[in-house]
Formats: structure tokens, sequence, C-alpha cells
């Protein structure tokens, strides 16, 4: 076992090498949630919250964070996977003596490295320039690293699962993307969550973006927006439960589905 | 032991009966190789003694284990080198190649690995800049960084200029000279001819000879081509008896023959006359 964590963490280093030089896929997976930030910072500014002094800016860095890690975690891995599949990488590392468990340990690591940098990133960029305020109490940082951690797990190993859906590498976007992007629509990403409609709402509380938003918003706004929530609380232990939920959901997926050769090839 | 053992191994794909029955084995240290037209089952043999494909029956032993259900350490003393693979584009040579060698518990160096495949002055350059033959030399030196005792080659040398290929072809001596096993597949016979102990001939699914390349289909009894020319004219004689046509020959012209050569069939000629008896016994059933 730990001979595969050492292994492991080399992978991590080569995914990262792979991840960063690989501009355009880089930029889609981390830029994206800045370029949303500076968009909605834009346009909203400095508009606030009916009824309350929180910006639009505030509100909805806790979407782009969440999005974050849908972004890096299961769409750059739904997306990445099936073209590895494609090129020989899978192939090519099946023939070799590295356990498996190496290959998912430097996905995963190279995952919460391009989140870190991300994260970062992004909440300077909101600081500096739309006037962001950093999460006010130690429980809120508590909140978003485990959150982040948490969310990242369950959506990497969704992502894993996912990649076997894609018939090929070159359209593995198309039916990734849009997935993503419904979940961003119905989970409080790109609109206020309570003023979406019931069933949305409902839709939403079944996947993890919906959860991770709403944590994040715990994290990134004052007490007083509780009330705004649609349980009129944070329910942050309905959220741990749901992204627990979803790691175990998605382990087990990626266990039963992953494969290392693309569907109906002969090996 | 042999490092290789197959015997009666079949698989289909669908109505292709891509291996129909094929048998063989590779000595500890013997380089066998596989020729024969695409589509004949080489590449599915190959993949099914590295593990990756599972045969529909037949009996298989690679270096003691049934490939399906071998583990790491297995593993670690293999070489593979695939067909048509076209990743670690973001890394440099280096980089790959100091990677892999962190998989294998006795690794070569990776400098000298790089340097035997004449990838020293690419070293630091993006695997997805090199040329088709230097990507294929990447390949090799990721299959032979591990010090494989059993190296399997998938026709490792296209896109090879004639000096690659003759450099490449001493590598690969000097890993049989270490005392590696060594399955080739390949398409080109003067490869085959200088590097196998043995070929094998696949056509259709089937071994159809297998013998040392100079054995391969009685070459060295076979009816050989004595030519000559006598009277300004061209002479050409098919015969199984060639010393004794050229004894006549040389009391006939009292001394030296004219432009005198005598042809055994070539690697080639032999290959091609196999391929082209299976073909017609396939057509005829």
């Amino acid at each position: 076992m730990s001979h595969a964590i050492r292994l492991g963490s080399k992978r991590v280093g080569v995914e990262l090498k792979q991840f960063f030089r690989d501009r355009e896929s880089a930029m889609f997976n981390f830029a994206l949630p800045m370029l949303l930030l500076v968009i909605f910072g834009s346009v909203f500014g400095g508009q606030s919250l009916e009824g309350t002094d929180i910006t639009f800016a505030q509100y909805f860095v806790a979407g782009m964070i969440a999005s974050g890690i849908l972004y890096t975690s299961f769409q750059n891995l739904a997306i990445s996977i099936p073209l590895e599949r494609e090129d020989g990488t899978l192939k090519r590392l099946r023939g070799t003596p590295m356990p498996k468990a190496s290959y998912f340990i430097g996905k995963i690591g190279m995952v919460f490295v391009a989140y870190v940098a991300q994260v970062t990133i992004l909440i300077a960029v909101g600081v500096a320039f739309y006037g962001i305020d950093l999460p006010s109490t130690p429980n809120r940082w508590l909140t978003f690293v485990w959150v982040s951690v948490l969310g990242l797990i369950a959506c990497t190993l969704l992502g894993i699962a996912y990649s076997v859906v894609p018939k090929s590498g070159r359209g593995a976007s198309a039916v990734v993307t849009p997935v993503v992007l419904i979940l961003q629509f119905t989970s409080g990403v790109f609109f206020v969550f309570n003023q979406l409609p019931q069933w949305m709402q409902t839709f939403a509380s079944l996947f993890p973006l919906k959860w991770l938003t709403q944590a994040m918003r715990y994290v990134f706004l004052p007490d007083q927006a509780q009330a705004a929530e649609v349980a009129g609380e944070w329910e942050l232990g309905m959220c741990a439960l749901v992204l627990v939920i979803w790691v175990i959901l998605g382990a087990i997926l990626a266990l039963v589905f992953f494969r290392w050769t693309p569907r109906g090839s002969k090996s | 032991m042999a490092a290789i053992a197959v015997a009666s191994l079949t698989k289909s794909f669908g109505e292709v009966h891509a291996v129909n029955g094929v048998s063989f084995e590779v000595a500890q240290g013997e380089c066998l190789s596989l020729l024969g037209p695409n589509g004949a089952g080489k590449t599915t043999t190959t993949e099914i003694l590295e593990g990756y494909t599972k045969p529909d029956s037949g009996h298989v032993e690679v270096l003691g284990h049934d490939p399906q259900h071998a583990d790491l350490a297995w593993r670690a003393r293999l070489g593979i080198v695939l067909q048509s693979v076209r990743d670690l584009g973001d890394l440099t040579v280096i980089e790959a190649v100091r990677h892999f060698a962190q998989y294998y518990p006795n690794p070569k160096d990776p400098e000298a690995v790089i340097a035997a495949v004449g990838l020293t002055h690419k070293a630091g350059s993006r695997n997805d800049q090199l040329s088709g033959g230097q990507r294929r030399r990447l390949d090799v030196a990721l299959g032979v960084i591990g010090n494989p005792e059993l190296l399997f080659l998938d026709e490792p040398t296209t896109g090879f200029d004639p000096e690659a290929r003759r450099e490449f072809w001493d590598l690969i001596e000097s890993l049989k000279a270490d005392g590696a096993t060594i399955l080739l597949t390949t398409h080109y016979l003067d490869e085959a001819e200088r590097l196998a102990d043995r070929v094998a001939v696949i056509a259709r699914g089937r071994i159809i000879a297998c013998d040392a390349p100079h054995l391969l289909g009685n070459r060295n009894t076979g009816l050989a081509v004595v030519s000559w020319t006598e009277g300004g004219i061209a002479h050409q004689e098919q015969t199984a008896q060639p010393t004794l046509l050229t004894q006549e020959l040389a009391h006939r012209f009292n001394g030296e023959v004219p432009d005198l050569s005598i042809k055994r069939p070539s690697l080639e000629d032999t290959y091609l006359a196999l391929i082209d008896g299976d073909e017609l016994r396939g057509d005829a059933r």
C-alpha cells in the first residue's frame, strides 16, 4: 500500500505537469470560474440582494467556488480520462507494474492542487476588484475546508465514473458540459437559489452542487443571510450527509463502471 | 522452462476468428518474430500474452504465469512496446523515461536508455514535438527502462530511417546478449532475419510455418536459381542441385562462368510463397 501511495505521489507531479502544460484544457477548467466572477462582478457589481447590504458579487462568489470544485474534479476528469483511454495512456500504464490505486491517487492529488490554485486566485481577484469579504470566523474557514475536501472527493469519483459515458475523447465535452451547466442553473450558481421554481430546487437537492453552493454561502455570507435560505438555515449537517452519500455512491460507481479500454475495443 | 508457452489458443471478435488455434513456445533468451499480413492475428496473440486480452480458449503461460491472473511483480518482469500510442505529449523525453523508471524495482539508468535509443539530443524536448520515428524510439525506451526479462515489441521500427533501424537492432541485440527473451512483431523481413532466432508466420489466425530464418519453408534445400551469361544472352535455371549445375557450367566454359550467381530464395520470397499458398488453400475451401 505504501508503494501505491509513493508512486501515487509521483503521479500527482506528472499529472500536474500535463494539466498545466495543456493550455487549452487548463484554461477551460481553471479560468472559467474566474471569468464568471469577472462577468457577474461587472454586471451586478455593487448591487445588493433585496433587503440586505450583501452585494451580488459576495452572494455569487459562493457559486463560483462551488463550480470550481465541479470544474477541477468532475468536468476535468470526465473529459480528460476518455482522451487518455483513446491515446493509449491507460493502456501503457496497465502494461507497467504501477498499482491501479496510484493512478487514482494521482488524479485526486492533481485535482486538489488545481483547486487550491484556482480558489486562491479566485478569492484574490474577488477581494481586490469586487470588494469580496473573506470568511469572518474560524468556523467558516473550517467549513470551507471540509466542504471543499468532501466535494472534491465526491466529484472526482463521479468524474472517474462518468468518464465511461463519452464514446470518444473528441465527443467528451459534449456529454459532460451540459451536465455541469444544468446543475449550475438549478443549484443557485447563476441565480439566487430561493427565487428558482420549487421543482428546480427539489431536482438540484439530489446532487452535490446545490449543497456545495449552499455551504459556501454560509462560508462567505453573514449570519443575517441565513433567513434567505429556503430552509431558513444553512443546513450544514444535511450538506455533510449528502456529500458523504455522494462520496460512497461515487466510489461504488467508479469501481463498478471504470474501464481502462475504450468501449467496443478489442481488448 | 519456456518463457512463453501457448497451446491451442483461440480468440474471436464476433464472427471473426482472430486467433484460431495457435501453439508455440519461446525459450528463455530466445527471440521469436511473428510475421504475417495485417489482420492475421499477430497483435491479438501478443495482447493475450501481455494480459490485455482474455482468450476464448487455450493454454497460455508467460514467465510461468497465466497473464489473466498475474500480479504486478509479474508485470515488472515484462517490457511492452505497443502499437500506435500517442500519450505523454505534454512531458519531455527525460521526464517520461525518469517517471516510468520509478515503476520498476530494478530499472536501467534513464540517461543511458535515452542514449541507447538515440534520443540524447532530444531529451529535453516535449514528446508531442518529436517526429514519428523519434516517438517510436521513446516507446522503445519506455519498454526497456524496467530491465525486462521478456520484451514485447509490436512493430517497433515503423517510421524509422535505415540508420535508426540499424541502431535499434544493435540495441535489441545488446538486450539479447543480456539474456532477455523477445517477442518481435514486424513487417520488415530483414529485421526478423537479423534479430530473430526463429520466425513464426501467422496467417488467418494460425501459424503456418515456424523455423529459424534460414530454414523457413525449406529455404536452405529449396530450388536455387543459377544465372549466367552465355553468348551475350542472360540464362537462368532453377535447380535442386546448384553445385552440380555450376560444376557442369565450369566444365563447359573451361574455367570462370561469366556473371555467375546462385540465389537461394530470400526470406521475403519464402514468406510470400507461404502466404500465397495459404490464401490459395483458403480460397479452395
